[in-house]
């Protein structure tokens, strides 16, 4: 069996297992060793391909190159680590009485199945499978969202079923289009036309550019509402703030990566065909608005949950940004981005979690002073935003400092947009997050049992990138950004 | 385009799409919930039809098994789950008021003009014998997706929703002959899967909401304080149903 199939088939059987007895005391732990096994297969993949470059695999359904590998690693630590966090969290949701053995059991089996399909999303070769992973990824969290069964959380669940449903479909229109383009230049014969192997390197270039840029917006659309881009970003909060946490770290950790990474795949495919820049502006424009309005809405959050999920939109949104810009600095900073947000968002969710459950709500005004009643909530929180917001010497610092430094070569007005951005979500984050971890704590406020582990793992994993980015992961990013912008770094 | 000129499969292709087209006006318009689910169970098998024909126009075998597999899930299996559904949440007999009907009616016909206008630069590429019917199957995705907007029932939404994937499922087949056979299966069980979960949470709306009104669901806005997340315990015990 190769790594690929390891790294496939772990969270698929451990999804059936768990559907079976995922209410047991023992499935957090098969969660946890699931999450091991898959992450140990995708490093052993990954090291692979670096060393041996892109994998082609039997019957071509899937690829394997430098940009999804390392989202594939990355996406396996992050499912490794939140199980881990998963584990005792859910055993006090189960003890304070708001999820029973069922709800336990589909809990543990979509986590699983959700893990599944995103690596089924980043790994296959084929478009049309790549729809149906992203779909699936809605459909196994779906019913998470709703965990609670609270009115709050089944409107949160049916907008995002929704909203979500309507907008991948208009994907599903642009994956058609991209098809028939492909068709038409490589006959109608081939059945292979829908691989991206074939997209790419075949017929690279050639696909008739007005259906092509219809496609575009088109799949903008469809992924775009799974990124959270903003004028269709309104499911996000809603799903994020109304399921378990470690539902809502891996959906902002995670989910929103693969969305963007399906849309740079396209973009690769448009730029090629198209030899202007509209994929590109395209891109910016959307990425740019998401950034500025989701850094304004911060400001008004009550939930500490949403006001996190805003931080997430902002991200993506600047990520897209990077992508739009397009040369070899900006996708370089973007790549680096999209490592750092997966592991600070993820980690930050986790104190965010525990203070929900120490304050006993996820009001902001109704949390307060939890580093006087738990230090390590409380600091894990304090670290986390700080990371988030982009202080040095994190390594979210280097990755925005990165991509100021290529809007300034490009396009030197939009620096001033970006900087005001920063600002402004900082000044959101912090307003809230002052009273939350410092104050004074409510009387009767009791510590928890809190595990903070992961928290740790992936704030000095952040830090330790920000301090100095090791030879094999800068020499990564490299591969990655070539192939993705198509020029070397420098 | 002399439609005398096409060969008379091709003709009858260009009748059903029209056909598909008609029942998406009549799902748009109609208020009555079972009368809803029947007619987008025509839907499904209008475009069944068409498949086949398209099959036998362009000797592709495989289209025989997305026409087969359409009546199963959306002449089938779909429209049973919803009327089971609707039966056992009694709202068989429920009507819907519709704000402004002849305004929504209009709005669809720009659409379909809309349509029609995108699928241009497609039309002007394309050498199938079905190219004529591209706009229609955009039109009926961007009339369901029309529906689900200003219909407020829940059972509305769905059925444009899964009419929104008809028109799909219809542009796949008129624009390439249908997508490899792969990707279709892979849809086809997301849909399936989506209908069983639409079916799940009816049951939670009607728990929570007393009703399946989607114009409840207000909870969640950015004008409103969140509501305070205690006291979950009582709420979760009765939407034990799924």
């Amino acid at each position: 069996m190769t790594m690929l199939e390891i790294t496939l088939l772990a969270p698929l059987i451990g999804g059936l297992l768990l559907a079976l007895i995922g209410h047991r005391s023992l499935a957090g732990w098969l969660n946890v060793a699931t999450g091991v096994v898959t992450f140990a297969a995708s490093l052993a993949l990954a090291l692979d391909v670096f060393a041996h470059g892109p994998q082609l695999s039997a019957g071509r359904l899937f690829y394997i190159d430098a940009f999804n590998v390392y989202l594939v690693t990355l996406t396996a630590f992050v499912g490794m680590t939140t199980s881990i966090f998963s584990r005792p969290y859910m055993k006090h949701e189960v003890e304070r009485g708001r999820v029973t053995d069922r709800r336990m059991r589909l809990y543990h089996s979509m986590y699983q199945g959700f893990l599944f399909s995103m690596l089924l999303a980043l790994s296959t070769n084929n478009l049309g499978i790549m729809w149906v992973a992203m779909e699936s990824a809605t459909l196994t969290t779906v019913l998470l969202v709703s965990l609670y069964r609270t009115p709050s959380s089944i409107e949160a669940a049916w907008k995002y079923f929704v909203l979500c449903g309507v907008g991948i479909a208009q994907a599903l229109f642009g994956t058609v289009l991209i098809y028939f383009a492909a068709e038409n230049k490589l006959g109608a014969e081939r059945d292979d036309t829908l691989l991206w192997t074939v997209l790419h390197d075949t017929a690279g270039g050639n696909l008739d550019p007005a259906v092509v840029s219809l496609a575009f917006v088109f799949l903008l659309v469809g992924y775009g509402t799974k990124v959270g881009l903003v004028p269709l970003h309104n499911w996000l909060p809603d799903a994020h703030s109304e399921g378990p946490t470690p539902m809502s770290a891996v959906l902002s950790g995670l989910l929103l990566n693969v969305a963007l990474y399906a849309l740079v795949r396209i973009k690769m495919l448009v730029d090629a065909s198209l030899h202007n820049e509209l994929a590109g502006h395209l891109m910016m424009g959307f990425g740019l608005l998401s950034f500025v309005v989701a850094g304004l809405f911060l400001h008004r959050q009550h939930d500490i949950k949403r006001m996190y999920s805003y931080s997430s939109i902002e991200h993506m949104g600047l990520m897209t940004f990077a992508f739009g810009i397009g040369g070899p600095l900006a996708t370089f900073g973007a790549l680096l981005h999209m490592t750092m947000n997966s592991l600070t968002k993820s980690a930050i969710f986790v104190p965010v979690g525990y203070a929900s459950q120490l304050a006993g709500t996820q009001r902001i005004e109704d949390i307060r002073g939890l580093i006087r009643t738990q230090p390590s909530i409380g600091w894990g929180l304090l670290i986390g935003t700080v990371a988030i917001a982009g202080f040095p010497p994190f390594g979210v610092f280097i990755s925005e400092f990165l991509l100021l430094m290529a809007t300034m070569k490009s396009w030197p007005w939009l620096t001033i947009p970006l900087l005001v951005g920063f600002g402004v979500a900082f000044a959101g984050l912090f307003r809230h997050l002052q009273p939350m971890v410092f104050g004074e704590p409510p009387v009767g406020q009791k510590p928890i049992r809190a595990n903070m582990l992961p928290v740790a793992v992936h704030l000095a994993l952040v830090l330790w990138l920000g301090l100095s980015i090791p030879t094999f992961l800068s020499g990564w990013f490299e591969q990655a950004t070539l192939l993705i912008s198509g020029a070397p770094l420098r | 385009m002399a439609l005398s000129s096409l060969s008379l499969y091709s003709q009858a292709i260009i009748l059903f799409a029209a056909l598909v087209l008609f029942t998406s006006f009549v799902m748009l318009a109609q208020t009555r919930m079972v009368p809803l689910i029947f007619t987008f169970a025509w839907q499904g098998l209008l475009m069944a039809v068409a498949t086949v024909l398209v099959a036998i126009v362009s000797g592709h075998k495989h289209l025989y098994i997305s026409a087969a597999l359409t009546v199963v899930l959306k002449v089938g299996l779909i429209p049973w789950l919803l009327y089971r559904l609707s039966v056992r949440l009694d709202m068989n007999y429920e009507t819907e008021a519709i704000k402004h009907p002849s305004l929504l009616l209009l709005g669809g016909a720009g659409l379909v003009i809309f349509s029609y206008f995108i699928a241009l630069p497609i039309v002007h590429l394309s050498g199938l014998a079905t190219r004529n019917t591209i706009a229609v199957s955009i039109a009926v995705e961007l009339l369901g997706m029309l529906m689900m907007s200003v219909r407020g029932t829940a059972m509305a939404q769905v059925i444009g929703f899964m009419s929104m994937e008809n028109g799909l499922f219809f542009a796949a087949v008129v624009s390439t002959y249908g997508m490899p056979l792969i990707v279709e299966l892979g849809v086809a069980f997301d849909v399936m899967v989506a209908s069983i979960l639409f079916g799940v949470f009816f049951f939670h709306l009607r728990d929570s909401f007393d009703s399946l009104d989607v114009g409840h669901l207000n909870l969640l806005s950015e004008a409103n304080e969140p509501a305070p997340l205690a006291e979950t315990p009582a709420a979760s015990t009765q939407g034990e149903h799924a």
